[in-house]
């Protein structure tokens, strides 16, 4: 699964660290998130990984495991200091993420889980194309309310049907605030041109769910803590447990319409 | 004759700035043009996001179409006096929604084009919004822009 948005600051790698947890929450479920963002790698300090390094052995590069269940892999693993700045053209990233996908020993998984740059541009046309030997069940993308966010988006829907890379759906995050206190419910980003749904229902591709501005989510990101466990009954946790509950239904029957076809 | 440079009547060149996507970069610079321009400035505005332009529709001029000259483009003008002049990718689609999908080498391309063909005038600022990271756009604009006035980066973030 590609975690997409033309958009960036939408919320894509903490989508991409809740849809991770929440897939291996069932501990049968073997479960991997690579990180592709190769200029800004969130997923480290998300997952609570930094300052972890990579192990080389005879089948390859070693992902950083985070449970038993959930391993992960990103460039801020090779970087020998958190602010080192990867200044890398464009041929340089592709290099990186063919081998991110060719020499990293996933083993066996049900899951893999993409975390993508803002953009439409070399890290997702080599990600696809380094993928399209195997099936990627689809991209989810995902922005907020405000139309400069979703001005970005369609072109990020655009380029899905470019080069047929299949729509799961879209998720509209910072989708209104609840004041803890008052119970009041703001728009801190106003859908001025009616949001991702409007966006969804013209373009004709699934709105997965609308996730609510929760400030416990920037908190468990920045201290690499799984929000889903912090919070487990806020309303944003609740909308990320629906959400990713519609991923796995999509992606189950994916693989039964093409076993079906086998 | 040598020519002359089309960033020869620009005053000063700031780059706005940051590692991170979506902490107001576009924003800011529009904020920052405006700004200027209340104070009787002349502005111009060089959005180098070719992947996700913004700043057409912050000052609303996403329907504008970009003409050429003698010396090049000719920017988009916004308001009465044309105080704030602006070139981006936006005005170049064929539709607002098309993906500009290109790698790197085309993207270096028009950067290039963008800092040295655009025939800006006479200007106290250019403002240059960059998109987030630290990659082609970031190397190809500092490298096209080095032998001119640039005065320097302004970064921006949000508190997390």
């Amino acid at each position: 699964v590609l975690v997409l948005s033309g958009k960036g600051g939408v919320g894509k790698s903490t989508f991409s660290a809740a849809l991770a947890h929440g897939l291996a929450a069932d501990e049968d479920k073997q479960v991997a998130l690579l990180d592709i963002d190769i200029c800004g790698p969130s997923i480290p300090k998300m997952m609570g990984l930094e300052g972890e390094q990579v192990h080389q052995s005879g089948s390859g590069w070693s992902p950083v495991y985070v449970e038993e269940n959930l391993g992960v892999m990103s460039v801020g693993f090779l970087l020998s200091s958190p602010d080192d700045a990867v200044i890398w053209r464009g041929p340089k990233k592709n290099g990186l993420i063919k081998q991110f996908l060719r020499d990293v020993d996933w083993g066996e998984l049900d899951y893999l889980i993409v975390d993508t740059p803002p953009g439409t541009s070399d890290e997702h046309l080599s990600v696809v194309q380094y993928l399209s030997a195997t099936h990627i069940d689809g991209a989810v993308i995902v922005t907020t309310p405000q139309e400069v966010s979703l001005q970005d988006v369609r072109k990020e829907i655009n380029f899905c049907h470019k080069v047929k890379l299949p729509i799961i759906g879209v998720v509209e995050n910072m989708s209104g605030f609840v004041c803890p206190k008052c119970k009041n419910e703001s728009q801190i980003f106003p859908p001025t041109t009616g949001g991702a749904e409007k966006m969804c229902q013209n373009l004709n591709v699934s709105l997965l769910g609308k996730v609510p501005l929760d400030p416990q989510i920037g908190k468990s990101c920045d201290r690499g803590q799984s929000f889903l466990s912090e919070a487990p009954e806020s309303p944003a946790a609740l909308s990320y447990r629906n959400i990713i509950q519609r991923i796995q239904e999509y992606c189950e029957q994916h693989h039964f319409q093409e076993e079906k076809m086998i | 004759l040598p020519e002359r440079s089309n960033l020869a009547g620009v005053q000063h060149i700031l780059l706005v700035l940051s590692g991170k996507g979506g902490v107001g970069k576009s924003t800011i610079s529009t904020e920052l043009a405006l700004a200027l321009w209340h104070s009787g400035k002349k502005v111009g505005i060089l959005d180098v996001d070719l992947c996700g332009p913004s700043i057409p529709r912050m000052l609303r001029v996403q329907d504008r179409a970009v003409h050429q000259c003698d010396s090049g483009w000719v920017p988009v003008f916004v308001g009465q006096d044309k105080g704030i002049s602006l070139m981006s990718i936006g005005f170049l689609l064929e539709r607002p929604d098309d993906a500009v999908v290109w790698r790197g080498p085309k993207k270096n391309a028009l950067i290039k084009q963008f800092v040295t063909d655009v025939a800006w005038g006479d200007l106290d600022f250019l403002i240059v919004d960059t998109p987030p990271g630290t990659s082609d756009e970031h190397i190809s604009t500092v490298e096209a822009l080095r032998p001119h006035k640039l005065l320097g980066a302004i970064l921006v973030t949000t508190p997390q």
